[in-house]
């Protein structure tokens, strides 16, 4: 169906190098994010595979074979954009099937593709309408339509859900991880959304000033960090790094732990502090604290809690979730 | 609007300045309509006067459409109005698409050079143009006004349609591009209907000089076939003696047909100026 590998992708706009090198594999049918703040390169990285960048150098292999030189629509890949990209003079169902169309696809089988995508994204009443009369979601729906209607070997998709209203992002969410479980087909999906990326994904690629900083499983990622930054941009409320000296720890450089992992309490443990904030988000409590020895720290508690400013608290640290990094923010792999 | 926005003084004041500006700007306008429907002498005697039965007289038009061939003056003129628009539109599209669309090496630079029509007047190289059309044996030909009219209309088309050209989604044209479409599909079915309301404005923009245009026609195309409006409105005014009656009728007749391309394009030209700033 659709594998892709990436050999040293290199582009440079002018002397400005965005992409530093990228090697990744993608095995048939997997879910990769690419995710990392903006600017890292991700973007870029899913224009050169979709061709409609040209990278500097590299390789790009779809189902093994090399397409640095196939034009984009002889690559067998689908693409969803952001902002939709819909043809605005075409109906919802001609917006689907011209890309057949000018495939030389014969009328049947175009028929049956976008009456079986429509079907599936529910869209069957609005094939007769042009996108200016589609809401949002509906828009996104037919986008979504356009590229399964082509069956490609490679879906890519370009933060499809940023233009969308919160609800809406979680019901289509939910969508495209149903649409995945069908179609097992191979999805790369962009997003700067840490959530998109740690519920859809089987795959995450954390880039970072276009260079990959880490590739794992979500979970992977969360409890295996292979760096600061990763640590940092995946979970939120962000990790809380504490320079390891002010803990007496010479083994490391910085010590890691996530707000998760802290417990309080009013009476005793191991770094007394004053609140400084709350939310409360009903599930959840944020707490921020200033203690002696670690400054600042975010803790994060299940449930209502009723800390207030200015209240003395102790945290202690779960021993088990501490992330160790040394001087170069490498993480210490330590045996657990 | 509002009102809590909208002081009446202030509005006033806003419908004052536009109504003297419709004024003035109407005003010739008005003053060769009327007089086109007088005898000589009333147009001498009281110029602003409307015309009365005593003063009423076709005259100007009866010499108009007898002496020369007016309706051939009128094709002429339209259809080198015509043909230099559409050239205009689709070299000028062309160009704003290459340049807002591809990176290429030089690309400011020749943005630049091709915008620097709209500085120097072509008129600066009538001596040079009218020997060019010598040589290639293009005097007195329909084919040399519409060469230079097109080249005089570039300029400007160039450098507003490339300016909307940019606000096109660039996602747009990947999605196309992913679909299959060549460029030349890109541009010409999902670019060009997007900017069709700056097409008008470019539209409008050349119609107007080239129409009026007394100077080429005189220089390059002069022969009785190849006459303009504009031109054959010339031959009513001698060194002498003019035939006002004949030159206003004339000059009458020669604003209808614009008005006409105007109402064409001007529902897409206020959809022009406007998009933008409103949304």
């Amino acid at each position: 169906m659709g594998s892709l590998q990436l050999k040293s992708i290199r582009k440079a706009f002018g002397t400005h190098e965005v992409l530093k090198g990228i090697d990744l594999e993608v095995a048939d049918g997997e879910f990769v994010i690419f995710v990392g703040p903006s600017g890292c390169g991700k973007s870029t990285l899913l224009r050169v595979i979709a061709g409609l960048e040209d990278a500097t150098s590299g390789s790009v292999r779809i189902d093994g074979a090399e397409v640095v030189n196939t034009p984009p629509a002889k690559r067998g890949i689908a693409m969803v954009f952001q902002s939709y990209a819909l043809y605005p003079h075409l109906t919802v169902k001609d917006n689907m099937g011209l890309g057949l169309k000018q495939a030389g696809t014969d009328k049947a089988e175009i028929e049956t593709r976008v009456a079986k995508a429509s079907a599936m994204l529910s869209l069957d009443p609005y094939l007769a309408r042009r996108p200016a009369e589609l809401s949002g979601g509906q828009r996104q729906r037919v986008a979504i339509g356009r590229a399964i209607v082509r069956e490609p070997k490679l879906f890519l998709f370009d933060e499809p859900l940023s233009n969308l209203d919160a609800a809406l992002r979680v019901q289509t969410r939910l969508e495209i991880a149903g649409l995945h479980r069908r179609l097992k087909a191979t999805m790369i999906y962009v997003t700067h959304d840490q959530v998109e990326a740690m519920t859809l994904a089987d795959k995450i690629v954390v880039l970072n000033a276009g260079a990959v900083e880490q590739v794992g499983s979500p979970m992977e990622l969360y409890n295996r960090p292979a760096n600061i930054f990763v640590a940092g941009f995946i979970g939120s409320p962000q990790m809380n790094f504490i320079p390891a000296e002010r803990l007496g720890d010479s083994s490391a450089k910085t010590i890691g732990i996530r707000p998760e992992h802290i417990a309080l309490s009013r009476d005793s443990g191991e770094w007394k502090g004053k609140v400084i904030h709350v939310e409360h988000l009903g599930a959840d409590t944020i707490v921020y604290l200033e203690t002696e020895q670690t400054g600042l720290l975010t803790v994060r508690l299940f449930g209502e809690h009723a800390y207030a400013p200015d209240d003395i608290v102790f945290a202690t640290p779960d021993r088990a979730h501490l992330h160790r990094f040394d001087a170069h923010d490498c993480a210490i792999v330590t045996e657990r | 609007m509002s009102k809590a926005r909208s002081a009446p003084l202030r509005s006033a004041l806003i419908h004052l300045a536009l109504l003297s500006y419709t004024l003035l700007a109407l005003f010739p306008v008005f003053l060769t309509l009327v007089n086109s429907l007088k005898s000589r002498n009333a147009i001498f005697r009281e110029p602003m006067a409307l015309p009365t039965p005593s003063t009423f007289s076709l005259i100007g038009y009866q010499t108009v459409l007898q002496q020369g061939d007016f309706v051939g003056y009128f094709q002429n003129s339209l259809i080198v109005t015509v043909a230099s628009i559409a050239l205009v539109l689709l070299f000028g599209a062309m160009a704003a698409f290459a340049l807002s669309e591809y990176r290429f090496r030089g690309n400011t630079l020749m943005g630049l050079y091709l915008a620097l029509g709209i500085m120097i007047p072509i008129r600066l190289g009538t001596v040079a143009i009218l020997q060019g059309m010598v040589s290639a044996g293009l005097v007195n030909t329909l084919t040399s006004l519409v060469l230079v009219y097109t080249a005089q209309g570039l300029p400007l088309a160039i450098f507003i349609l490339s300016e909307f050209m940019r606000t096109v989604s660039d996602d747009l044209k990947n999605a196309g591009r992913i679909d299959g479409l060549s460029e030349y599909s890109i541009f010409f079915r999902l670019v060009l209907p997007l900017v069709r309301p700056a097409m008008a404005t470019v539209a409008v923009f050349t119609m107007i000089p080239i129409w009026n245009d007394l100077w080429f026609p005189l220089i390059l195309a002069p022969g009785e076939s190849t006459k303009t409006v504009t031109l054959g409105a010339q031959m009513f005014i001698g060194q002498y003696v003019t035939n006002w009656n004949a030159v206003l009728a004339a000059l009458s007749l020669a604003i209808l047909p614009v008005m006409v391309l105007y109402v064409i394009f001007s529902r897409q030209l206020i959809r022009g100026i406007t998009s933008g700033a409103v949304k």
